[in-house]
């Protein structure tokens, strides 16, 4: 779990967090969904665009994920210096990601294998899709600032069934 | 007459109607980020703000500002995807 350091009486702002950041747990399951869902999306634009169509869905969900876990890391690595640094990380973040994703298209956008209106499209719907599907097992609570915890089994000991007094 | 002017002025029709949707794509992609720059400005600026004064649900809020600042981006995106789809489609 992750908690907070820093000395409370000086700037909160210097503040910063320390242990596991809950933002690369949701990104690393965001990725793991995604990497679920791709077969499906990528037999979907085979389907309708063809060969070009696999291929451009399949670059276009690297750009989602890719774009998802570099959002995460940017903002757990501000984080761990200070909440100050975590909100110029997260807006100037954003600018630098789009840049990144714009430079991902300009240089695939005159290969014979792009399509893209799949490719725009992907883009779109697996950020959005991935994102709500991904709300369904987002904490954030106290306890669990990030994912849900998954329900554990009972752990059943050998020495619970045997009789007592046995040995 | 300006210089923008001037040149569309020399364009033939195809070559305006290039020269238009290139326009409208940058038009469209640059006022499709402002929102969600706003957006997440004011989005980090509170839980920034809310993490200072709670420290012990920083995590909390962190999680929340990180799914927020997805959504909100997914404006910028289709933004993005219209500007693609009217420069290089």
């Amino acid at each position: 779990m992750s908690h907070v350091t820093g000395a409370p009486d000086a700037n909160p702002l210097a503040q910063r967090l320390e242990g596991p950041a809950p933002v690369m747990e949701i990104a690393k399951d965001l990725v793991r969904r995604g990497l679920l869902v791709a077969p499906v999306a990528i037999v979907i634009g085979a389907a309708i665009w063809g060969t070009a169509g696999a291929a451009s869905v399949a670059y276009g969900l690297v750009i989602v994920l890719a774009n998802f876990l570099l959002a995460a890391a940017l903002l757990s690595w501000a984080g761990r210096i200070s909440f100050a640094a975590m909100g110029g990380a997260a807006m100037f973040g954003f600018l630098l990601r789009l840049g990144l994703i714009f430079l991902a298209v300009l240089i695939i956008k005159d290969q014979d294998w792009v399509e893209m209106l799949p490719l725009g499209l992907t883009l779109i719907t697996m950020h959005l899709v991935l994102l709500f599907w991904e709300m369904r097992y987002v904490s954030a609570t106290l306890a669990h600032p990030g994912l849900k915890p998954t329900p554990r089994l009972p752990i059943h000991h050998a020495a619970d069934n045997e009789p007592q007094g046995a040995s | 007459m300006s210089i923008a002017a001037q040149v569309l002025a020399q364009l033939d029709g195809a070559e305006t109607k290039a020269a238009a949707a290139a326009e409208g794509a940058g038009f469209a992609y640059g006022l499709a980020a402002i929102g969600p720059g706003i957006g997440i400005g004011y989005l980090v600026g509170q839980a920034v703000q809310a993490m200072a004064r709670q420290p012990e649900s920083a995590g909390q809020v962190q999680t929340t500002m990180f799914l927020g600042v997805a959504f909100t981006e997914a404006l910028a995106l289709i933004g993005f995807v219209v500007f693609i789809l009217l420069k290089f489609a």
